[in-house]
This record gives structure tokens, sequence and C-alpha cells, in this order.
């Protein structure tokens, strides 16, 4: 039972991850994601992990998720060429991975084929989680709040425009002001035309 | 009953098929979703270990991660914006320079 649902769901993630590599438009690739995280919190779930499962699905997959897809909708994103200028990328990154592809995999597989994970054996609820986050966790955890409100400023920094690019709205220019440039635009034509 | 090794093995494709897109992927988008992917497979291997373990810090630092990948989501994207402003262009191969 459980090995049927962890190779159903293990199945939609790679697969999901597959297509997100072979997809060249990036909102296929955002929405790839999309269904990797759900088949990750289906996997979540069968260990144990109600907490985690759910703050995948609402967190990850809703809050997150949404922000790279509004961005690639305000960049009017679309497909970019396949083909890199550089081979360095495929002379050397196709062996280095694959390497560490067996390397990982071989690795793993080895060293924990023993230890086996039952359904239900070690079911983790939000309670507990809680108790260590404001326990012994509540130094990082403060800490987090800080690294926000500074990814909060710096977002907004990074994507504010620069002054001098924005154009300069009627409204906030005094009229006095205005009717200076204008003046002065005048006598220049007409300066010109003498 | 599954082996541990089975999730372990999930979480290890899932990172490769995410560093690969990070390599090869031409747009930083994707570039970036790609690194979203790295994350996940991380944070499976973090919850199935916490399981084996009878340990509930896996599922904390798994709770720091996604706190971390949300803050990186925002100030990545808002520097994607920046640069697309920029330069016109999403193709990673342009962006070699520090300025215009």
């Amino acid at each position: 039972m459980q090995l049927t649902l962890f190779i159903i769901f293990g199945l939609i993630a790679v697969g999901g991850a597959v297509n997100l590599l072979v997809q060249r438009h990036p909102i296929y690739s955002a929405l790839s994601l999309v269904t990797v995280m759900g088949a990750l919190a289906g996997e979540f779930l069968l260990l144990g992990a109600e907490f985690i499962a759910f703050i995948q699905v609402i967190v990850y997959a809703g809050a997150i998720m949404v922000l790279f897809v509004f961005v690639i909708m305000v960049l009017n994103a679309g497909e970019v060429p396949r083909e890199s200028k550089s081979r360095m990328a495929a002379l050397i990154g196709l062996p280095v991975l694959a390497l560490l592809a067996v390397t990982i995999i071989g690795q793993l597989a080895g060293a924990f084929s023993q230890t086996a994970l039952g359904l239900g054996d070690y079911v983790i609820q939000t309670g507990p989680i809680g108790d260590s986050l404001f326990h012994q966790y509540l130094l990082p955890f403060e800490v987090t709040s800080v690294l926000f409100l500074v990814g909060l400023l710096g977002a907004v920094v990074l994507a504010a425009r620069e002054p001098d690019a924005a154009p300069a709205r009627g409204g906030e220019i005094p009229e006095s002001l205005v009717e200076a440039g204008l003046e002065a635009d005048i006598a220049a034509q007409e300066a010109a035309r003498r | 009953m599954v082996p541990l090794s089975f999730y372990l093995a999930l979480s290890a494709i899932l990172f490769i098929l995410g560093v690969a897109g990070f390599i090869f992927k031409q747009d930083i988008i994707t570039v970036f979703i790609s690194i979203e992917l790295m994350l996940n497979g991380v944070n499976l291997a973090f919850v199935a270990f916490s399981h084996a373990l009878r340990q509930i810090d896996g599922n904390i630092f798994v709770f720091f991660v996604m706190v971390i990948a949300a803050a990186e989501a925002a100030v990545g994207l808002a520097i994607i914006i920046a640069v697309v402003r920029n330069r016109n262009s999403l193709e990673a191969d342009r962006m070699s320079l520090l300025r215009d």
C-alpha cells in the first residue's frame, strides 16, 4: 500500500521535474514545479509530516509559485533559444553531473537500504513542531523575521524604477517650473528660428 | 514498508534534475525555478531522515528551508525584474557583465 503510493507520487514528481527541464516556455516550467510540489506533499504525508505537507501546499505551491507566475507574466516572458553559446556547460557539466548522480544515488541507496519506514509509525503533529520552534529553535526563528524584513526591503529597492529612468509625472512637478520650462523651450525655438 | 533508500534516491533524482536545469537552461527564470526544485529535493531527504531517526528536527529544518526559499524568491525575482528592465532579455548568456 505504502510502496504503491510512494511509487505513484514519485513518478509524478520525477515526471514533473523532467517536464520542467524539457519545456521551453517559463510558465510551463513553473506549473511543472507546482506538480512536483504537490506530489512531494503526498510523500510528506506518507512520512507522517502533516504540518510540512500542508505548508508545502499552502506556502510553497500557493504563495511562492504565485510570485513566480506573477513575475513571468509581468515580464511577458516568452521562449528563449535553446542553444547555449558556451560549450563548457555541455563538455564539463554533463560528465560531472553524471558522476554526481551515480555517486549520490549509489551511496544513498547502498547505505540506507536496511532502514524501512512504515506508514503511520511516526506521525509528527503541529503541536510538537510549535513547541520545538518556540523553545529550542527560538533564536533562529527570530533571526528569520529579521531576514524577512531585509528581504522585503531588498525586493522593494531592487524592483523599484530608478528615478532617472522613470518618466516624471505632470502632477508632481510644480506648475511654475513647468511654465518656466515651457517658456525656455519657446525661447530656444525662437532663437533657433532666427 | 518502504526502505529509506527509496526516499533518498527520489530526493537525489530531484536534486540532480535541478542541477541539470541550473546548468543547461538558458532562461534565467527557469534557472531560478531549478533552484527551487533542488530545495524541494533536499526537503524530502530531511523529512525522510526525520522519520527514520524519530527526531522532529528534520521537520523544523524543512520549515526554515521554506522560509529561506520565500525570502530568496522575493529578492531573486526583484533582481530578475531589474536585470530584464536593463537588458530586455531573459537569456543567461547575455548577462555576463555587471554593468550595461
